[in-house]
C-alpha cells in the first residue's frame, strides 16, 4: 500500500464518480432529456415560424442549458453528503479544493458536455444557420463547465437543507447572468452574420475565473455544509 | 483605543449602547428626510422635459444607492464574521439585509412609477433596473438560505460566504447587463438618464440619501437588538432585562 | 499527541459540555460515552476537525488541528455514524475508493484481503446496496485492517448493527492499533472490552 499523490487521488476522485454515473445512467438521461424538452417547448409556446425560431434559439437554448445544469447539481453532492463520503474526502490529506474540482469535472462530463454535443441538432430545428451552430456549440463548450463550477457553490452551500431544489436556482440562477447574456449573444452575433470572437473570448474568461475561484468557494461551503 | 471597541464586539454591551443610539439614529432620519422631501418637492425647479413626474428620483436615486451600498456592507460584515469568529458580525450582516432588499424594492417600485409617465410603460429592461432586480434576488437569496438552515451557526456562515460570492459577482453581473442593454440600444430607454442637474436636484438627491443611510443604521440597530435577544435568550443578562420578563 | 483544551459545545440553545480538556498519549484509547444527545458525535466531529468547537483547540502533535490540516489528515483513519459506502460500488470498489480518499492507495489483493477478514468473502463483487446494513457496516469497517499506517483512529459508534464475531473482530484490531503505539478514540454505547490497554474514559451529560 502506497500513500497517494494528487494526480492519482483526482484521478481516483474522478473515476468514482464517472463509475457512479455510468451505473446510474437515469441520472444524467434525465438531465438531457430535460433539456431537449425544454428547448422543444418553445416552438410550441411561441410560434414555428423559421425567422422568429432563428431569434429566440440562442436565448431558448441557453436559458434550458441553464436549468438542466441546475437541476442536476442536486446530485453533485448530496448523495455523498448523504452516505457520509463527501466527510471521507473533507478528512483526506489531498486538498478539498482539488477533490472537489474532481468532482465538477466527472458532473460536467455526463451532465455538460452532452449538452454540447446534442446542441447542434437543436439548432437545426431551429433553423440555425451553419455558423451559428459552431458558435452555439463553442459558446456551450465553454459556458457549461462556468455553470458547473459556479452551481458547485450553490449546491454544496444547500446540502442538506429542506427544498434545496428551489432555493438552489434562487442562489444560482443570478450568478449565471453574465454567463447567460454572453453565450447568448454570441450564438445571435453568428446569426446575423457578424463575429463571435469577442462574446466567446469573454465566455473564456468567466470560464478561467470560474476554474480558479469557483473551487475554492465550493471547498469552503462543503466545510462549512459538514460543520 | 483598540479596547475600548472590541469591549462592544460583545453581544451583552453591545445591545444597550445600540438601544441608547438607535433613536438618535431614527430622528437624524426624520430630520433629512423632511428637509430632502422639503428641496424635492417644493424648492427644486420644474424639468424642462420631464415635467413634475421627475421628482420620483429623490425618492428612486438615494433608495438605489443604498440598495448597493447596504449590500457592500453586509458583505463587509460577512466577511469580518468568517475571518474573525465573531457572533455578532453575523448578526449585523443579518439585520441588514431585510432594509437592503426593502430599498432594493423601493427603487424598483420607483423606477417604475418613474417610467410611466415619462415613458409610458411600467417597466424598462434598462440596465440599471434590470441590475437593481438581481440585487433583489441576491438579498432574497441571502435571507432564505439563513432561513432554510436550522443550525444558527452553519446558517450565519453559509449565507456569509453567498453574500462574499455575490459580491464579487455585483460587477460581473452589472457589467454584463450593461453590456447587455448596449446591444439591444433600439429596444429600451434608459431611466439614467436622469434630467441635466440643477445644483438643488443634487443637494435633495444628496440629502435624502443621507436620510436613508440614517434610517438603514436605526432600522438595523432596532433589528439587530431583536436578533440579540433571540439568539442570547438563555443567557442571564438577558432574562435580567425588563423588557424579556413575559 | 492528542490534546483537547476548554472544548464547548453549544446546539441549539443547550450547552451540551464546556471546559472539556483531555491529554491523549500514543498507545492510549479514549472512550466517549454518555446517553443520546449528549454531544458523543458533536465532540468527536470535533477531534476530527469537521466541527469548529464554540470555545477551546484540539491539538494534534502540539499543533491546532483546524489549522495544520493536511499533516492531521494524513495521520488520521476516521469512521463516522454513516458508513460511508456507496450502494453503487462493489464492495471492493468501495474498500479501495474509501483509501483512495485517506491518501492510501490499496492493490485488488489487499483489499480483498480485507473484505475475506471481515467476512465478505463471495461478495466482493456484489453491489453493496445488496447487502444488508450489517455487511454493509463491515465493508466500511474493513478498512481499519488497512488503516494500520494511520496513528490516531478516531471512530463513532464502530459496533453499530454488528453481530459478536465482527464485534470481536473490531475490537481484536483496535487492540492491536493500540498496542502497536496507536491511538484510538471512540464513542461507544457498547463495552469495547479492551483489555490490557489504558483507557481512559469521558462521561459526558453526566
Amino acid at each position: 500500500m502506497k500513500p497517494l499523490a494528487l494526480a492519482p487521488m483526482f484521478a481516483s476522485v474522478v473515476r468514482r464518480d464517472l463509475t457512479l454515473a455510468l451505473r446510474r445512467r437515469s441520472d444524467a438521461l434525465t438531465t438531457f432529456f430535460f433539456f431537449v424538452i425544454v428547448v422543444s417547448l418553445f416552438p410550441l409556446g411561441i410560434s414555428p415560424e423559421p425567422s422568429i425560431l432563428r431569434v429566440i434559439a440562442p436565448g431558448v437554448v441557453w436559458v434550458a442549458a441553464l436549468l438542466a445544469s441546475m437541476l442536476a447539481l442536486l446530485r453533485l453532492f448530496a448523495p455523498d453528503f448523504d452516505d457520509g463520503t463527501l466527510e471521507q474526502l473533507a478528512l483526506g490529506p489531498q486538498p478539498l479544493v482539488l477533490l472537489v474540482t474532481a468532482k465538477v469535472l466527472a458532473h460536467w462530463l455526463v451532465t455538460g458536455l452532452p449538452l454540447v454535443l446534442i446542441a447542434p441538432l437543436l439548432g437545426l430545428q431551429f433553423q440555425l444557420p451553419a455558423s451559428a451552430l459552431g458558435s452555439m456549440t463553442l459558446s456551450l463548450l465553454l459556458g457549461t463547465p462556468c455553470l458547473s463550477l459556479i452551481g458547485a457553490i450553490g449546491a454544496a452551500l444547500t446540502l442538506g437543507v429542506r427544498g434545496a431544489g428551489a432555493l438552489l436556482a434562487l442562489l444560482v440562477l443570478p450568478l449565471y447572468i453574465p454567463v447567460l447574456i454572453f453565450g447568448a449573444a454570441a450564438v445571435s452575433a453568428s446569426t446575423e452574420g457578424m463575429p463571435a470572437g469577442g462574446h466567446l473570448s469573454v465566455l473564456g474568461a468567466l470560464l478561467l475565473l470560474a476554474i480558479v475561484f469557483g473551487p475554492v468557494a465550493s471547498a469552503a461551503a462543503v466545510r462549512i455544509a459538514l460543520g | 483605543m483598540a479596547l475600548n471597541w472590541w469591549k462592544y464586539a460583545a453581544p451583552q454591551t453591545f445591545y444597550p449602547l445600540s438601544g441608547r443610539l438607535a433613536p438618535w439614529f431614527l430622528a437624524l432620519a426624520a430630520a433629512l428626510a423632511a428637509a430632502g422631501l422639503y428641496i424635492g418637492l417644493f424648492v427644486a425647479p420644474t424639468d424642462f422635459q420631464q415635467g413634475e413626474s421627475y421628482r420620483i428620483i429623490f425618492v428612486h436615486v438615494p433608495a438605489a444607492w443604498m440598495s448597493m451600498f447596504m449590500y457592500v456592507v453586509m458583505a463587509s460584515w460577512c466577511a469580518v464574521g468568517l475571518a474573525l469568529g465573531t457572533r455578532l458580525s453575523f448578526m449585523m450582516a443579518l439585520a441588514l439585509a431585510p432594509t437592503g432588499a426593502m430599498f432594493t424594492f423601493i427603487a424598483l417600485w420607483s423606477g417604475s412609477l418613474w417610467g410611466k409617465p415619462t415613458w409610458g410603460t411600467w417597466w424598462v429592461w434598462d440596465a440599471r433596473l434590470t441590475s437593481e432586480l438581481i440585487l433583489l434576488f441576491l438579498y432574497i437569496g441571502f435571507m432564505a438560505l439563513h432561513a432554510a438552515i436550522d443550525d444558527v451557526r452553519r446558517a450565519d456562515r453559509a449565507a456569509a460566504l453567498l453574500a462574499l460570492v455575490g459580491v464579487v459577482n455585483v460587477p460581473i453581473i452589472y457589467f454584463s447587463v450593461k453590456w447587455w442593454n448596449t446591444l439591444h440600444q433600439g429596444a429600451s430607454v434608459s431611466l439614467t438618464r436622469a434630467p441635466s442637474m440643477a445644483a438643488t436636484m443634487l443637494v435633495g438627491m444628496l440629502i435624502m440619501a443621507l436620510a436613508a443611510w440614517m434610517y438603514a443604521i436605526a432600522a438595523s440597530l432596532y433589528r439587530v437588538r431583536s436578533i440579540i435577544l433571540e439568539r442570547e435568550a438563555h443567557a442571564d443578562w438577558v432574562r435580567q432585562l425588563p423588557e424579556a420578563s413575559v | 499527541m492528542l490534546d483537547a483544551a476548554s472544548l464547548e459545545c453549544v446546539r441549539g440553545q443547550r450547552r451540551l459540555f464546556h471546559r472539556l480538556s483531555f491529554n491523549l498519549p500514543p498507545g492510549h484509547v479514549l472512550w466517549v460515552l454518555g446517553p443520546n444527545g449528549s454531544g458523543k458525535t458533536s465532540l468527536i466531529r470535533m477531534l476530527c476537525g469537521l466541527l469548529r468547537p464554540d470555545a477551546g483547540e484540539v491539538r494534534w502533535k502540539g499543533e491546532e488541528v483546524r489549522a495544520s490540516s493536511d499533516s492531521f489528515h494524513a495521520d488520521l483513519l476516521y469512521l463516522g455514524h454513516a458508513p460511508a459506502v456507496k450502494g453503487d460500488l462493489t464492495s471492493l470498489e468501495n474498500v479501495r475508493f474509501g483509501l483512495a480518499q485517506t491518501g492510501l492507495g490499496a492493490d485488488a489483493h489487499e483489499a480483498e484481503a480485507a473484505l475475506n477478514e471481515f467476512g465478505l468473502t463471495g461478495r466482493e463483487r456484489l453491489l453493496a446496496r445488496f447487502l444488508s446494513a450489517g455487511q454493509q457496516r463491515r465493508v466500511g469497517l474493513s478498512r481499519l485492517a488497512l488503516g494500520r499506517s494511520k496513528p490516531l483512529w478516531i471512530l463513532d459508534e464502530p459496533f453499530t448493527a454488528l453481530d459478536s464475531q465482527a464485534v470481536e473482530l473490531v475490537q481484536s484490531h483496535l487492540t492491536r492499533h493500540v498496542m502497536g503505539g496507536g491511538t484510538v478514540v471512540l464513542a461507544s454505547h457498547h463495552d469495547i472490552g479492551f483489555v490490557g490497554t489504558p483507557v481512559q474514559r469521558l462521561q459526558l451529560g453526566a
